[in-house]
Order: structure tokens, then sequence, then C-alpha cells
């Protein structure tokens, strides 16, 4: 059904155009000097106070990278990006020690304060001490570490982790603490060589979660990371790296948010799950990067590149994603499932409008015996923009049993934007059992036909539809992130469908 | 990526090898030019490889590392052997067209009786008394452009407005000749309110070893009513690499079937647009494959206008260390609103070392049409089997048994109870060759 004329006005509305979190906030930081050389990667690992062997390692991706060329497979469209003409590193200014959220600097609170965090997580950001008798012993504790464009400023409940056994630190501390588990782990899911942005990524990444939980350990509560680009003209490249020991659970969850901005800015990010024997990770993101304005001006650059190992039998791994920023977002989190019995899960919402351009997916490896994977994927485009559903299924010769579901559906709303679905599914022996069902289409008239019949107005039926229709992931998101992400399908999609 | 063309001795061998065929090659001044480029096109680009998004799963320098020879003109006794693989493989009630090593074969084709109801003419004939278009195809790529270069015959048919044929068309490409190849190129026309059943067949008379790059291009008007069949059976060892073209006018009726039974390689790419509206398309496939043959279908229907339907319905069947490969993508443009696309594939893996890869694409352009694809993987069911060996029936017959229901649903798509016939039983006698 093509969008009726109440619809059309209320996408207009809703536009792009009305990002809320579009806003700067005026901080000195400390940049490194414009552009990428060797003299930058050793700026950048001096900053940070590294090891030599993480130089090291950064110079040889740094080379490595100078090797290579950008990829260009994905249905996405964009000017050539000038590496040199970017800040590789920007943090700001350190502040001093506070003990009352009056002491804060001003406009770093307002930030936190538009974002939508907590205040009385903006007090644990900070490092502000809680009274006693402060504390709501019932209150769901959720584990902060906000990134403000390269470094991690704050991390939450740091002590009550360290109790549970469990280390969440920035990436940068790890390296220092932490080193041999940050050596062994370090770029085993994701090497330095894998492919173009992760190159790049590996030599100038500047911070990023580190999380560890030991063997047997449930995480006492949800560890969450916030991204934010403030600065212009800057790339921010995140490191995350979790690892989940033997039979221990992990629930990680991951926003991001961006200044509007005329320029585009671009966000290469790593992130690395590695899953030992019976041991969990759900990993759920919402992304709501800067998507550039009605005209397609600006937005935020999104090439991450994103992978989970479950190195051991009987280990799952699942990614929840909920998508509705960038300009333009190249994302594929996969999942090598190595250990027999293994799971991998990827439940993926996908919202583009305007001049957004989204070419997302998944990757499922099926290696090792009786490992199973699903894939369910919502495709929403709207205005001018194109969705893209990319994926890949394949099981190994050893693997047998290999079980695998993916469903991919798009909905198009509107008739100058395209949505594609390009799944590759390579069974290599003959117990794999492989099932794919895609399907493209407007929203049936029976369906439709019945709820206003019932006495809903249409905006309502169809805003009815589509929370069936995205249903199965928001299922999949924890409760925290849940409410957000419904928030953020309600301002990018809302009445827009028809 | 790109991958440097250093000359390997069997690139240098091809450019030898159209310099030296080029003077005795068919084709006005004009169409030598359009030749010569072509061949340039194919120098600049290779044989494709696995880089190459569409060749990914069929790597031709891999599989096929090099261009053979062009095949010598057939001789007398390359006549008599062609003559008897036509007798074993003609169609009953079909009238022949036959080309020998890409060779018009008059005395072989029944070209009296077709001439009474629709034109036919030899490709070589046309190349020489008008330039026209028939070289110039709405997309290329390597293995088309080197088609284009080296096409040495084939049959140009042209069925007029509102003729109705009283019997099927069967053009048989006979191989005799072993370790060369033969490059033909086919047009086929079918007029406004015209109803026709064409068959292509593929068979070899003893040759072995041989290559086949064979391109047709096929017109259909308006409230046409067309089945088109191909069955390829090519000698164990061949290559054999196809490219059609296809256009749909509108309120017509196309009913599609390929069956791959033969061939070490082989590839069908096929290029469907549907430019008037109204049409239904029925495409549907089978590849039963064993050894170590590689069949790959490739299917882009591109629904250029509003209001047409396609369906598509693919089956492999892979033993030993077989691979099956197909892609298809339904693409609908921005205006082709109405549009209802659905495909669906599915392969049955019979052995641990056989492989089946799928890549069904979509890519939407318009917000009002219903578009889906399905795609599985996987063995035969443990149940069923158990079920009927329960009845006393041997394992491989119990799997003869299902493995004909599970491509059946793909043949019962071919509308005329003959010709189904026909295509049941090649099923059913590559069944018991693996038995």
């Amino acid at each position: 059904m093509p969008a009726v004329q109440e619809t059309v006005e209320r996408v207009k509305r809703i536009d792009v155009d009305q990002y809320r979190y579009g806003f700067e906030t005026l901080i000195e930081s400390d940049k490194a000097p414009k552009g990428l050389s060797e003299e930058t990667v050793k700026f950048i690992s001096a900053k940070k106070n590294e090891p030599a062997w993480m130089l090291q390692w950064r110079l040889e991706a740094y080379r490595r990278w100078l090797t290579m060329t950008e990829p260009t497979w994905a249905r996405v469209d964009y000017p050539k990006i000038d590496f040199q003409d970017l800040y590789y590193y920007s943090a700001p200014k350190p502040k001093k020690t506070v003990t009352s959220l009056d002491e804060i600097d001003p406009e770093i609170l307002k930030t936190y304060e538009k974002l939508g965090i907590p205040l009385r997580e903006v007090a644990m950001l900070e490092g502000v001490e809680p009274k006693p008798g402060e504390e709501d012993p019932n209150r769901r504790k959720i584990a902060v570490d906000a990134v403000f464009d390269s470094v991690s400023v704050a991390t939450t409940f740091k002590a009550e982790l360290k109790k549970a056994g469990v280390i969440f630190m920035p990436i940068s501390e790890a390296i220092r603490e932490h080193p041999e588990l940050v050596q062994k782990y370090l770029g085993s899911v994701v090497p330095t060589s894998d492919n173009f942005y992760a190159t790049l990524n590996s030599a100038v990444f500047s911070d990023g979660s580190f999380v560890y939980v030991p063997p047997g350990v449930r995480c006492p509560m949800e560890l969450s990371t916030y991204f934010r680009i403030n600065e212009r003209n800057t790339g921010q490249f995140e490191r995350t790296l979790i690892i989940a020991d033997k039979g221990s659970y992990v629930s990680y969850l991951e926003g991001c948010t961006a200044p509007q901005r005329d320029e585009n800015q671009l966000h290469a990010a790593v992130v690395e799950l590695v899953a030992h024997d019976d041991a969990e990770i759900k990993y759920s993101t919402v992304q709501n990067w800067y998507p550039g304005n009605s005209e397609g001006k600006g937005g935020i650059y999104n090439f991450v590149t994103k992978r989970g190992d479950c190195r051991g039998n009987n280990s799952k791994i699942s990614w929840t994603q909920v998508e509705t920023g960038s300009a333009i977002t190249w994302k594929y989190p996969s999942c090598i499932l190595r250990g027999d019995n293994s799971r991998g899960e990827f439940y993926s919402i996908a919202i583009s409008n305007g001049f957004q351009q989204v070419d997302s997916g998944t990757k499922m490896i099926h290696l090792g015996k009786n490992t199973t994977s699903r894939i369910i994927s919502k495709g929403i485009a709207a205005g001018k923009s194109q969705n893209t559903y990319r994926g890949l299924v394949t099981a190994h010769r050893k693997a047998t049993g290999a079980r695998n579901f993916t469903a991919c559906d798009s909905l198009l709303i509107g008739d100058k934007c395209g949505a594609h679905t390009v799944p590759y599914i390579e069974a290599k022996n003959s117990s794999a059992t492989f099932e794919h069902e895609a399907t493209t289409s407007k929203i049936s008239e029976d369906v439709l036909f019945y709820c206003i019949q019932r006495g809903l107005s249409q905006e309502e039926a169809v805003g009815l539809v589509v929370n069936g229709f995205v249903k199965d992931v928001l299922q999949q998101l924890p409760m925290e992130f849940a409410v957000e992400a419904q928030k953020l399908i309600s301002i990018s999609l809302e009445g827009s469908v028809g | 990526m790109n991958v440097a063309l250093a000359k390997t001795g069997s690139g240098r061998a091809v450019s030898d090898l159209f310099a030296s065929a080029e003077g005795l090659l068919p084709g006005s001044p004009a169409i030598k030019a359009a030749r010569r480029q072509a061949f340039e096109t194919y120098e600049r680009l290779g044989l494709p490889h696995r880089r190459i998004e569409e060749w990914k799963y069929t790597d031709l320098r891999a599989l096929v590392g090099e261009v053979l020879p062009l095949a010598a003109s057939p001789d007398a006794g390359a006549l008599s052997k062609a003559a008897d693989a036509v007798k074993a493989h003609a169609i009953a009630g079909a009238r022949k067209l036959v080309l020998v090593d890409g060779v018009f074969a008059a005395d072989l084709s029944d070209v009296k009786a077709i001439a009474a109801e629709a034109s036919v003419k030899t490709l070589r004939e046309t190349l020489e008394k008008d330039a026209g278009d028939i070289l110039t195809t709405s997309s290329t790529d390597a293995v088309i452009s080197l088609n284009a270069a080296l096409a040495t015959d084939g049959v140009v048919l042209e069925i007029a407005d509102g003729a109705q044929l009283s019997a099927p068309i069967q053009i048989i490409h006979v191989a005799t000749a072993a370790s060369a190849s033969a490059y033909s190129r086919s047009r086929v026309r079918i007029g406004k309110g015209a109803r026709a059943t064409f068959i292509e067949s593929f068979v070899a008379a003893g040759a072995k070893a041989y290559q086949v790059n064979d391109a047709v291009i096929v017109e259909i008007g308006d409230n046409a009513d067309v089945a088109h069949i191909r069955l390829m059976d090519d000698a164990p060892d061949a290559v054999n690499i196809t490219s059609q073209f296809v256009t749909v006018g509108a309120d017509t009726k196309l009913n599609f079937f390929n069956m791959t039974t033969g061939g070490a390689v082989s590839r069908l790419q096929g290029f469907i647009k549907l430019a008037g509206e109204g049409s239904e398309l029925s495409i549907n496939g089978v590849n039963l494959l064993k050894k170590t043959e590689h069949g790959d279908l490739t299917l882009v229907v591109d629904h250029a206008v509003p209001n047409c339907t396609s369906r598509e319905i693919f089956r492999a069947v892979i033993d030993d260390r077989a691979h099956s490969v197909f892609q298809g993508r339904i693409i609908v443009r921005p205006d082709a609103q109405k549009t209802d696309g659905k495909m669906m594939t599915r392969a049955l893996l019979l052995s641990d070392e056989a492989e089946a890869d799928n890549k069904p694409e979509l890519e939407i352009f318009a917000d009002d049409v219903s578009c889906g694809h399905g795609a599985t993987a996987g063995a035969l069911d443990d149940t069923l089997l158990f079920y009927l060996r329960a009845r006393g029936l041997p394992e491989k017959d119990a799997q003869a048994l299902l493995i004909q229901a599970f491509v059946g649903e793909a043949i019962e798509q071919i509308a005329d109870d003959d010709l189904r016939e026909h295509v049941v039983g090649m099923a059913e006698r590559w069944l018991e060759r693996r038995s």
C-alpha cells in the first residue's frame, strides 16, 4: 500500500532533521596533530603509556594498512575518505577530582543529561561518592563505561564488579594492568590483517572497553558502554574485547550518539568476543549515530568489524542490534562456531530514512559439530534510503549436524527507497540443515482493514503492525535497552509506514 | 580487488587463437570490428575468477584454466557420428535444427518443415548479409565477450506475429571434436500473439574434454505463449558455459525449464527482463550432479515494469564430490509496482563431500510489491527413508523414490505432457546410473 498523505506529512516531521542528540559540547580537548603517520601511532601509544609490545603491534598494523585498499563490494556510495584529513586522537582535558555533582564541569553534566543517562549514574561516571544511606538496594544496576571521543572518561561500579572477580575497565588501562590477558586475546578473533578498517583500527585505536569474566561467574550486572563523538573532524576508533571464561555469563550493552555536523565523521570500531566452554555472551547495540540531515549532508560513516568466537564447547554468543543512525553503516557482527554444540544468534532491526545507506548483516561460520545458529533480520527503508541485508551462512566439511535458520524481512515505505537481500548459503556437508526465508512487502491490507474495522485509526493500525514486525528482535534486548530502542523506533518510524 | 593480468601461457594461446581464427569467422567489416572490440574486452578481463562477485562460486580460472582452440568444421565422419547422436536424443514429434561443433548442419535438420511455419536462417548468413546487433547483448562479461568475438554459427529463428507452431522446435548441439571449443550464438524472435515451444539439447557424440560457449537471445512479443526447455547432457569431462538474454513483452507467458545432467563444469547464466506489463514468468531448474561435476545456474530476473509475476523453483541433487551453485537475483525497478516475485531453491546433499552454494538475492526499489525467496540445504530425511525401508524397499530404491519426488516439484512445472515425461525419463536414467 503506498503511504497515505497523513503518513507522508508525519514522515517529514519526524525526519532525520529531528535528531535528538545533535548538540555539541564545548569542552577543551587534547588532540593529536591531523593526519596519519607512524608518528601519529607513536603519539597515541605514548599518550596511553603503552608497553613496547603494544606499540610494535600497532606499527605492524599500520604498515600493513598502507598496503591495503578500501573495500568496495558493499552497496554503499560515498566520496573517497581522505585519511590524512582526520584527527586520530582527541581527549577531553583532564579534570580535577570532584566530590559532589555541583563541582563537575557543567558542560559535561549537560551532555549526560541530554543523552538521557540518569543523574545518579552521572554521579558515578564523574566519580562522585554517594552519601551514606542514599543507596537504593532494589534498583537494578548497570555498570557504565563512557567513551568521549577517543578516551574512556569514566567507569562505574568498578569495586562491586571486582568483588565478583569481573574485570571491566577501559582497554587502555587493561593493557597496562592485565597485559597477559590482552596479549593473549587481542587480535585473536579479528586479526590485525582482517580488513581495511579493522587494520586501521588496530593501528590507531585509542580506547574502548575490556571485560574479563572468570570461570563460573555470572556477571552480577549488565555492563554498558556509551560512545560519543564530540570533536569536529575526528575519527573514533574504539576497540572492545570481551572474554567469557568457562561457564561464565555476561550481558553487554553499547550505545552511541554524535553531534550534528555538516561534515562526515568516521567511526571504525572493532569488537572481539571470546566465549570458552559453556560460556555465554550477549551483546546488544543501540546505534544512533547522527544520520545526516534531510538533504543527506553530514552524518557518521559507521564501518565496524564485530566478531565473536565460540571457542569452547557448548558456548553461545548472541548479537542484538537496533540500527537507526549513521549516514552509512557497514557492519556484520559475526559468529565463528568453533566449539562443538556452540550456538550463534543474530537479531537485528535496521531502520533507514533520509539518505541513509545501510549494508549490514551477519556471518555464521559453522566449524564444530552440532553447531546451531539463528538469524532474524528486519529491515525498514523509508525516505531515499537504501537498506541491504548481506549475510553468510557456511558449514564446514567437518561441521556435521550444523543447523541454521534465517529469516530476513524488509518493509519499504515510499517509492524512493530500496531494500535488498543478499544472502550467501554454503553447505559443505550433507548433515548440515539450512533454512532461509526472506520477504519484502508492504503491510497487508487485510490486516489493516481488520484493525481499522475494530476502531483503530490508520496510523495506530500501522504502528501496531510495525511493532509486531520488529517484535522478534525487540524481545531479545535487555530491559534497559528495550525502552530506549522502542523510543528510537517510534522516532524513526512512527507514522512513516503505509 | 584487481588481480594483475600477467599474460599466462594460456592467455597467449587464446590471443593467437583469435588472430588465426579472425579471418575465417563470418561477418561484414562492421561485424569484424565488433568482434575485435569484444575480444579486446575479453583480453582485458581474462577468464572470470572468484574475486568477481558474479563468478564467486564458479572460478573459471581454477576450474577450466585455459580456452581450447576452435573446433574444425565437421567433416563427413563427424557428421555421421553426429547423426547417430541426434537420433538418440531427438524428442519425438519435434522438428530439429542441428549444430555440430558449433556449425549448422543442414542435412541433419528439418529446415523445410520449420520453414513452413517460421523463418529460419543461420548465424553465418545473418552476419554476412547485414551487420545487425546480434553480437550486442544487454549484459556483458568476459565469457559473453569471448562468445561475441568467436561465435562461428547458430540459428536465427523468427516466428511471425500470431503464428501457432504445430510442433516444438529442438535445437541440438552435438560435440564430435575432442579437446576443442565451439562458440555458437542463436536468436529466437517470437511475434505478438504467437505460440511456440522450443527445446535446446546439448549432447556429445563420443567427444571428450571439449568446451562449449553458447549465447541465446530470445525476444518475445506481447500476448505470446512460450515454452522453452534446455537439457544439458554434455560429456562428463566437458565444459559448457551458456548465456541467455530474454526479453518478455506484455501479457505474455513464458515457461522456462533447465536440466543439467552432465558436464565437468557448467554454468547457465540467464538475464531475463520483463519489459511489458501483465506477464507471467515461470523459471525452473534441476541440477543432477555426481563425481566432481560443478553445475551453476545463475538467473537475473529484472522486473522493469509494473504488474508482472515471476516464479522460480530450483532443485539440486548433489552426490559424491560434486558442487552445485544457484544464484538468483530478483530486481524490482522503481516503477515496477504490484510486482509479485517468488523464488525457492533447495539442495539435497547425498554425500558428505558434496557442496551446495545458494545466493538468492532481492534488489527492490518499489514499495508496493510482494517478493520473497526461500533456500534450504540438507540430506534426505531419515524418517522418510526408514518408512520406505520398513515397507521392503532396498536403500537405493528408497533414495531414488525420494529424489524423484524432490526434483519432481520443479519438473512438474513443464506444461506439455510429452516433454515432461521425457525429462522425467532423463532424471530416472540418471538415478539408475547412480545405483
